[in-house]
């Protein structure tokens, strides 16, 4: 069954989507490998689901081309692009048992009876839902009735497999469950996935890769690992995990990237990449906490400010610490470092190599504005 | 509520019932009628009005004409009507709403103006007294009835569903048969339903276009109440509240029915 050659590589080139003045795609260009799970991950209106709903036909494009498995796909109606589509709003058909749901696209392609029953059969056992076969989607719970529409997406054996924020209904714990059912599926089947969720940490969970949607365009493609570790841009890196991200104005001197944080000064050892403002960005796991005035951290960063919220996460604490120039400081500690109250004077410190020097791209702001005291 | 509160809401509701009933019940005894009288309550006990309508043939081909012309009108309205809600449904915010506002017009002029003008027009092109000139007419009258009956019917259907089947492999065309028109279904029968219904029941236009070969039974009854006082009228009347009684009981068993399993 786990055929690996199965999945179709999709080639997106220079896509380009206006709607009026309005541009929702701007030259996206993407290749996802056969057999790949990818995510499109971005907050809403970022282009992924038009991305999405132009590689299944339902949109048309502006301008570019979509190649699935090597062919172009151009004037292809949806029907005709064999492309299995799960739809957060499941999609089911109400007026059909949920074996005839899943056995629809199989009537279409004319495949006879007996087999039908067959594959059928097999995808529902493949989803768990043997039990359900008589039911109408409006007796099955909202996980069942995505299961159902994943089946029935599968059925006719697509090389790709498009999903539109397939789990955004649903309540956390089923979600959890429902990614590691849809990441079995994946590996049983060996069919290219593509993902769209604002999710960062479903990608996380899910993806081989991630592309990383901004105001229509893809901002950085990698692994979550790459994302989190190597982001290229702000916006990339505040998106995926959390961070603590330093503006202020900076100089070069001997080498180094030295950044003003309000009457504080910290450094990173390399130039910056592109003139205006730069931002340091950290992430929590880097940090380390200290009252203050206990002694210089060496070779590293320090900034002082205030704990503001201590949130314990059963594999350690998380501190928020809000930094002399208002800005929210994130650190993750262990449970057998030394406890912090609120309100106590910290320090937070972090080695100078351990921080992303970026330029600010305006992500900074908008998100942290809010949040000064 | 006490129990004196509960009696007179009781008697309350029994006398509007009777009230919206009575008239229709009234026919019922008059049709077996012995002499030729519409008096009521009648006298004796008779068939020969039933046997009158089935035997003379301006009652039973005036029947047999309804009948047709309804049958025709209520495919062909439903047909027209239905596509029209659907391209409505899709234009929305373009112009939907001035184009379904034309559609609805023959429902809100009045059925007499409407009539000269259809007459009017017939007169020239000799279709007056003709199927076709039934057909026409009474299509129009009974298009605002589906698109009103399948437009609600698209209000609560949801499109996704269209774009969904179409992911899964099917073209526009098996999309509609198989998805589109199986849920919105309950819309277009009771489209279909009073199509027929409008068509069945339609005097004025009927008056001014029959012609003594071809004429529909509302221009039958109207024609025979005119003339003389004939209970093979009553004995029509019976029948038709006899079949749509039936009709509505056996909607109404087979509705509960399939929503219980």
């Amino acid at each position: 069954m786990a055929d690996k050659e199965r999945g179709a590589a999709v080639d997106i080139r220079a896509v380009t989507k206006t709607y009026g003045s309005f541009t929702a795609l701007e030259r996206v260009s993407l290749r996802i490998e056969a057999g790949q799970f990818m995510t499109f991950l971005g907050p809403s209106g970022s282009g992924k689901t038009t991305t999405l709903n132009v590689i299944a036909g339902f949109t048309g494009l502006t301008e570019g081309e979509i190649l699935i498995g090597g062919r172009s796909v151009g004037n292809l109606p949806a029907h005709k692009r064999n492309v299995g589509v799960v739809f957060q709003h499941y999609a089911l058909f109400p007026h059909m048992t949920v074996e005839a749901n899943v056995a629809y696209p199989l009537k279409l392609r004319r495949v006879p009876p007996a087999e039908r029953r067959r594959r059928v059969a097999r995808t529902l056992d493949m989803v768990r839902l043997t039990d359900f076969v008589h039911r109408y989607p409006a007796e099955l719970s909202g996980g069942q009735q995505q299961r159902v529409a994943l089946a029935r997406a599968m059925v006719f054996d697509p090389p790709l497999l498009l999903m539109d924020e397939p789990l955004g209904a649903l309540d956390k714990k089923l979600r959890e469950w429902l990614q590691l059912e849809i990441k079995r599926i994946h590996r049983e089947l060996g069919t290219t996935f593509v993902y769209v969720t604002h999710d960062q940490e479903e990608a996380l969970a899910l993806s081989d890769r991630i592309a990383v949607f901004n105001r229509g365009r893809i901002e950085q493609v990698g692994s979550g690992r790459d994302l989190y570790e190597n982001p290229k841009t702000l916006f990339v890196g505040r998106f995926i995990g959390e961070s603590t991200v330093l503006a202020g104005p900076h100089e070069v001197r001997g080498g180094e990237t030295v950044l003003r944080i309000g009457d504080e000064r910290v450094s990173h050892p390399c130039q910056p990449s592109g003139a205006g403002r730069q931002t340091l960005l950290v992430r929590p796991e880097k940090i380390t906490l200290r009252r203050r005035g206990a002694g210089p951290a060496p070779g590293g960063n320090r900034l002082s400010g205030r704990v503001s919220e201590a949130i314990y996460l059963g594999s350690g604490v998380k501190y928020e610490v809000t930094l002399a120039d208002g800005t929210r400081g994130v650190a993750r500690m262990a449970l057998t470092d030394a406890p912090f109250a609120l309100g106590d004077p910290v320090e937070i410190g972090w080695m100078k190599q351990d921080a992303r020097l970026l330029p600010d791209d305006g992500s900074s702001q908008a998100s942290q504005s809010g949040e000064e005291p | 509520m006490s129990r004196l509160q509960r009696l007179l809401i009781g008697l309350f509701c029994a006398a509007v019932a009777l009230w919206l009933v009575a008239p229709t019940l009234v026919i019922v005894p008059i049709s077996f009628a012995e002499k030729k009288s519409l008096a009521f309550p009648p006298d004796g006990f008779s068939l020969q009005w039933y046997a009158n309508l089935v035997q003379s043939p301006d009652w039973s081909g005036s029947v047999l004409n309804s009948l047709k012309i309804a049958a025709i009108v209520a495919v062909v309205s439903t047909v027209i009507g239905t596509l029209a809600a659907i391209g409505i449904e899709r234009m929305k915010a373009r112009g939907g709403g001035i184009i379904r506002a034309i559609l609805i017009t023959p429902m809100i002029v009045p059925g007499v103006v409407m009539a000269i003008g259809i007459y009017a027009v017939y007169l020239d092109h000799q279709l007056v007294g003709t199927l076709l000139g039934y057909v026409l007419a009474h299509s129009m009258l009974a298009i605002p009835f589906v698109v009103i009956a399948v437009g609600a019917s698209l209000s609560v259907f949801d499109a996704r569903l269209e774009t969904a089947a179409a992911s899964l492999g099917a073209s526009r065309p098996a999309t509609f048969f198989t998805i589109t028109l199986p849920l919105i279904a309950p819309g277009v029968l009771s489209g279909l339903l009073f199509a027929f219904v409008t068509s069945f029941d339609e005097v004025i236009v009927a008056l001014f276009i029959n012609s003594p070969t071809l004429k529909t039974l509302p221009v039958q009854i109207f024609a025979s109440m005119t003339r003389d006082s004939d209970p093979t009228v009553a004995a029509v009347g019976t029948l038709i509240f006899a079949l749509t009684s039936l009709a509505i009981a056996a909607g109404l068993w087979f509705g509960t029915r399939r929503r219980r399993s």
